[in-house]
């Protein structure tokens, strides 16, 4: 039901998958030491024979990934985004995306989730290193119904997929009927002069900031943009067409994601509009929850109704 | 086997290596020709891969993780009816797809390589494959020494042995040098028997350029049932050219006029003891 909190995204993938592997046993599973992490304990309990184990050694999953997709499996290979994008992004970049083999890359826990746990754990890089990789496309879903509609659609997706989820229970965002397709942003509410855009579970702040300036007679656009590459340009210029004031947010470095993406079009389409980027931005970060960080950094949703309301003044 | 038939073959191998690498420019000479000889045994008797089946999933798989020596491969491909030769004389122009790596843009080519240490794991994952829908193919890998340095490499050998690869045959072009010297110089390989033995392979020690030994062994395998192959092939840089064997700087250099007119008349004799 809409505005319930679900489940964790990450929980959503894993029940997905596994219903869709139950039922085709061409499709693999490819973990590294992390299948606990990935919810994909039952996955591995039921289906032994379709989950590959090559231990803390993301590099070659990578590789093993592409083979086993050469040879006409369809994978999912499943590790911690922060190692998964840094430690083997030269077999992202060599053995699946320039090789065309059209595996889905699943990053758990990615951004901030894994918290206190420090900079070794996060994956506020991984938007930026992997959009200037070619030929490889980057989902980051909201809620639960975008986490589960994403594993299903990828299923007929013939191009390399990195799919990047978060370990905490979201908020459901959409309404039924609602549809979801790889490279279409949605448009959760089309407000007018306030236009908030996010992607992954920072949607939900900019959600609840929009209910926030509701309360005080504010209709504030809520744009989800669930594909970071390619970026639904066109959806996003409709959205923001009547907007004086965007927001971005991101769980992610400010640099070379979201918020740069819509930076960039905005200037080159010339585009009249008084705009902010949030993420985490270029400092030591500070400790803290996924939730506390955020909210430190400016994502907290009434900070954000407040943000909104000073750029609008301006 | 016809040996006479398959030494001139890889005579002509090598003659064909040298024009296109000359005539484009840019290319691993010293590599190519310590690798040719395996490529031929694997192409012409093992791999049973043609234009006909390339398409297809059942079929054997061959991935040249030492990308840098795609001239051989090309060379190889070529003979076997994969692309003409006119393409192949594109190599490395402006917008060509033969360029200094594998690419699949190439037909015939399996795998994009280049950057060393990631052709096992793909291969590791190939096999895993058969294994798992229980066919009978095999997948071959060819690796530089110097590449034995990436720790990609023994990431992979330890999922082989886990999953019992049988299937895989990984084969190391042991010619003993790279880019910058000796590759016991620039970093310790050795030994490396001891090391993939210890990471459960079955291994075989061979002279890489005696076709018949070649032969003999890449058809045998596998070894042993349960633990994937490996067949150390003793090679020489730049074998069959006199002034280009064991020499470093010959990993990618391009012959001038004068040595390129040298080392075809070098082949040609050799050749014309098979006439």
């Amino acid at each position: 039901m809409i505005n319930k909190i679900g489940k964790a995204n990450l929980e959503v993938f894993a029940d997905t998958l596994l219903n869709e592997a139950k039922n085709n046993r061409n499709i693999v599973a490819v973990t590294s030491d992390s299948r606990g992490s990935g919810k994909l304990v039952n996955f591995g309990k039921e289906l032994p024979h379709q989950i590959i184990e090559v231990g803390i050694a993301e590099q070659n999953l990578v590789g093993v990934c592409a083979g086993l997709a050469a040879a006409g499996k369809k994978v999912f290979g499943v590790s911690p985004s922060s190692f998964l994008t840094a430690r083997s992004l030269e077999q992202i970049k060599n053995d699946i995306a320039y090789s065309n083999q059209p595996v889905v890359l699943v990053g758990i826990s990615a951004g901030i989730s894994y918290g206190s746990l420090g900079a070794t754990h996060h994956s506020i890089h991984d938007f930026a290193v992997l959009r200037t990789i070619n030929n490889i496309t980057i989902v980051s879903p909201a809620d639960n119904f975008e986490s589960s509609e994403v594993i299903k659609k990828s299923l007929n997706y013939d191009k390399p997929l990195f799919i990047r989820y978060g370990k905490k229970p979201t908020l459901n965002l959409h309404k039924e009927g609602q549809k979801f397709e790889i490279g279409k942003a949605i448009i959760i509410n089309q407000g007018e002069e306030i236009a908030f855009i996010a992607t992954g579970e920072t949607v939900q702040r900019a959600y609840l900031a929009s209910q926030i300036l509701k309360e005080q007679g504010l209709n504030a656009t809520v744009i989800s943009m669930h594909t970071i590459k390619p970026f639904d340009k066109d959806t996003f210029l409709e959205a923001i067409s009547n907007a004086k004031v965007l927001i971005s947010l991101e769980e992610h470095s400010v640099y070379g994601g979201l918020g740069e993406m819509c930076a960039s079009i905005i200037a080159q389409e010339k585009i009249n509009i008084n705009f902010k980027i949030l993420g985490i931005p270029d400092e030591y970060m500070i400790n803290g929850s996924q939730s506390e960080v955020l909210d430190y950094y400016d994502m907290e949703p009434k900070k954000l109704s407040r943000l909104a309301k000073i750029m609008i003044d301006k | 086997m016809e040996n006479n038939h398959s030494k001139k073959k890889s005579l002509e191998y090598r003659k064909t290596l040298l024009e296109i690498i000359y005539k484009s420019g840019a290319g691993h000479t010293g590599g190519g020709l310590s690798c040719i000889d395996i490529l031929n045994v694997l192409y012409n008797n093992i791999l049973d891969i043609t234009p006909e089946n390339f398409h297809s999933f059942n079929r054997n798989r061959y991935i040249q993780s030492k990308g840098h020596c795609v001239e051989a491969l090309y060379t190889i491909l070529c003979d076997k009816g994969f692309f003409a030769r006119d393409e192949l004389n594109t190599l490395n122009q402006f917008n060509s797809h033969f360029i200094g790596h594998p690419t699949r843009k190439i037909n015939g080519i399996e795998h994009n390589t280049g950057a060393l240490g990631h052709g096992l794991s793909v291969a590791v994952g190939m096999a895993l494959a058969y294994k798992m829908d229980k066919k009978k193919f095999k997948v071959f890998t060819l690796l530089g020494d110097g590449e034995l340095s990436e720790g990609s490499i023994w990431e992979a050998c330890s999922s082989a042995s886990k999953y019992k690869l049988d299937n895989l045959v990984v084969i190391i072009d042991r010619n003993n040098l790279q880019i910058t010297g000796g590759t016991e110089e620039v970093n310790p390989i050795e030994p490396i028997a001891n090391k993939f033995k210890s990471f459960g392979f079955h291994i075989k020690e061979i002279d890489g350029h005696d076709l018949e030994l070649l032969d003999k062994n890449l058809s045998s395998t596998p070894f042993e049932k349960n633990k994937p192959n490996l067949i150390i092939a003793n090679t020489i840089k730049g074998k069959g050219v006199s002034f280009i064997e064991n020499i470093v700087s010959w990993h990618h250099r391009v012959p001038t006029d004068e040595e390129f007119t040298n080392a075809i008349n070098e082949i040609n004799i050799e050749i014309a003891k098979y006439d």
